[in-house]
């Protein structure tokens, strides 16, 4: 596999305030990389200088093999191989979903047909709705399929499901899985972290402008090595024991009450726990 | 594809929106018929031999539309599409930047063209506006035309990436408008304005327009009623050039795609 994204030492002030300080990264191509991170901990700072839209105050940054900040007259060319969903936007109201489509693919030097674009982020329905008839929802989808239109080889996602309902965050999960499987490569900043587990093959947790930890969602913050604490019902009160060894304990357990556990709950700390706890600790 | 068929296509996709905003089309094309109805009716004074006001006031009128098809129009809605979204957007595609321009000069020519179209036919049907009666004459309606849009529209663009937001962007432009239109002869007889106030609207090419304009539907002999006494076009000409240069530089700088 080679790197999609490279980031290095990256910087950037606002004034006095040091929005991103010191932030390195590499993403592989195909891969679903997401940040995390609390409101102003240069989260979107640092995406919006990848996608080329923010010049940086230090550091290097490689994406697609070129440099954002320095494109010039390559641009285009650059652009073409990129797809931006952008957090909430509300341009175009008067325009239909399907004219909308249909005008982005001409853009790009190889665009996905837009009608299969449309069905594929479930908009099928709405296609010759105006945008401003759209919830919040719907245009969310619609970003979705204006990211996507140009077959782009990395696509920025920006709070995607913000405003989803959780039928529609699963098709929507769906869709990035498929993606991911025809070798897009994807950049996802999330406030939601089942999101990410469900998505991510790596997460980078960010605060105050800085890395606090990049790792698996399974293994950040040492969650796999994390201690389960074990649940029951017994003579009508909650038991509950932190166990090393759980497997080992609910076979004790279940021998004890000759089968059935009532009420029984293994659970390991999930990602948003541990998530809290790092971003606490940096406080 | 390129980029010229992407800037044809930009500008449909401009002109739906257009068309489908009713209030623009109202404010863009039909406010400078209205305004034509009341000046034209309520003063109906004979301003010099054979000369009504009306007359006048259509000729300056006809300038005006220039002014409020491309630097009202874009001067307001470009910073409404910065704070939507559209100009990000449209940033991080591959499509040129050149595109986009085409497609704002299309945008601003079919409003132009239709709000002229529909100032001379009321003017001439109501009026009592003549119609260019050569064809030298037509030829400098139509360079007064053309470089008047496109003066308009590229002051737009300047002052479109000077305005910080698209809610307050109708009260800076609007009042901006206004005033060149009671300072460059469209509500009154330029002549009859103060020396320091023609001196000063003479700095804008709004006043140059207005003067093209009475060269253009006025009798020739009225250029005698003008502050030079005569029609001064060569000077107008090149006025409008030097806006038109000043103003793309301008434009080129302050153009953002985003509020920040």
């Amino acid at each position: 596999m080679s790197t999609a994204i490279e980031v290095l030492d990256l910087r950037k002030k606002y004034g006095e305030y040091e929005a991103v300080a010191g932030i390195s990264l590499s993403i592989e191509q195909g891969e679903i990389y997401a940040i995390l991170g609390p409101n102003g901990a240069g989260k979107t700072t640092t995406v919006e200088i990848l996608e080329g839209y923010r010049d940086r105050d230090g550091g290097t940054v490689s994406v697609l093999g070129s440099d954002p900040g320095t494109l010039g007259i390559h641009g285009s060319a650059w652009r073409n191989r990129i797809g931006i969903v952008l957090q909430s936007t509300s341009d175009a109201a008067e325009l239909t979903v399907a004219e909308t489509v249909h005008h982005f693919s001409h853009y790009y030097t190889k665009p996905k047909d837009p009608d299969s674009v449309i069905e594929l982020v479930g908009l099928s329905e709405k296609r010759d709705a105006k945008i401003r008839t759209l919830s919040g929802g719907q245009r969310r989808r619609l970003d979705v399929a204006l990211g996507i239109i140009g077959s782009p080889e990395i696509l920025f996602l920006d709070e995607p499901t913000t405003g989803f309902d959780p039928e529609a965050r699963r098709a929507f999960w769906e869709l990035i899985l498929s993606l991911k499987a025809e070798g897009t490569t994807i950049v996802l900043t999330t406030h939601y972290l089942d999101e990410a587990e469900a998505l991510a093959d790596r997460v980078a947790v960010i605060n105050a402008g800085r890395i606090v930890e990049i790792a698996t969602p399974a293994t950040l913050g040492g969650r796999h090595l994390a201690k389960a604490t074990i649940s029951w019902n017994e003579d009508g009160k909650t038991h509950s024991k932190i166990s090393e060894n759980p497997t080992e304990d609910v076979l004790e357990l279940a021998k004890r009450f000759q089968g059935d556990i009532p009420e029984l709950t293994v659970t390991r700390p999930s990602l948003e726990d541990i998530y809290l706890t790092m971003i606490e600790g940096q406080k | 594809m390129n980029t010229l068929r992407l800037g044809l296509l930009r500008g449909n996709i401009e002109i739906k929106q257009f068309m489908r905003q009713r209030e623009s089309v109202i404010f863009t094309i039909f406010f400078p018929v209205l305004l034509l109805f009341i000046f034209g009716s309520v003063f109906k004074d004979t301003i010099a031999p054979g000369v009504t006001f009306s007359q006048y006031f259509v000729a300056g009128m006809i300038a005006s539309g220039l002014v409020n098809s491309g630097f009202q129009q874009l001067a307001i809605n470009i910073p409404i599409e910065r704070d939507n979204g559209a100009l990000k957007r449209l940033r991080g595609t591959p499509m040129s930047p050149i595109a986009f321009f085409i497609g704002k000069a299309i945008l601003v020519f079919l409003s132009m063209i239709a709000q002229v179209a529909m100032l001379l036919f009321f003017g001439a049907l109501f009026f009592h506006l003549h119609l260019p009666h050569s064809g030298a004459l037509w030829l400098r309606f139509t360079w007064l035309v053309v470089l008047g849009s496109a003066c308009s529209t590229v002051l737009g663009i300047a002052l479109a990436g000077v305005i910080k937001s698209g809610r307050g962007a109708p009260a800076v432009v609007s009042p901006f408008v206004i005033v060149l239109q009671f300072i460059s002869g469209v509500f009154f007889v330029f002549s009859n304005l103060p020396s320091w106030m023609q001196q000063f609207a003479a700095l804008f090419p709004l006043k140059w327009l207005t003067q093209g304009m009475r060269s253009v539907f006025l009798p020739d002999s009225f250029a005698a009623q003008e502050v030079a006494h005569h029609w001064e076009v060569g000077r107008t000409a090149i006025i409008l050039v030097a806006w038109l240069i000043a103003g793309t530089i301008l434009a080129t700088r302050s153009f953002k795609w985003s509020r920040q």
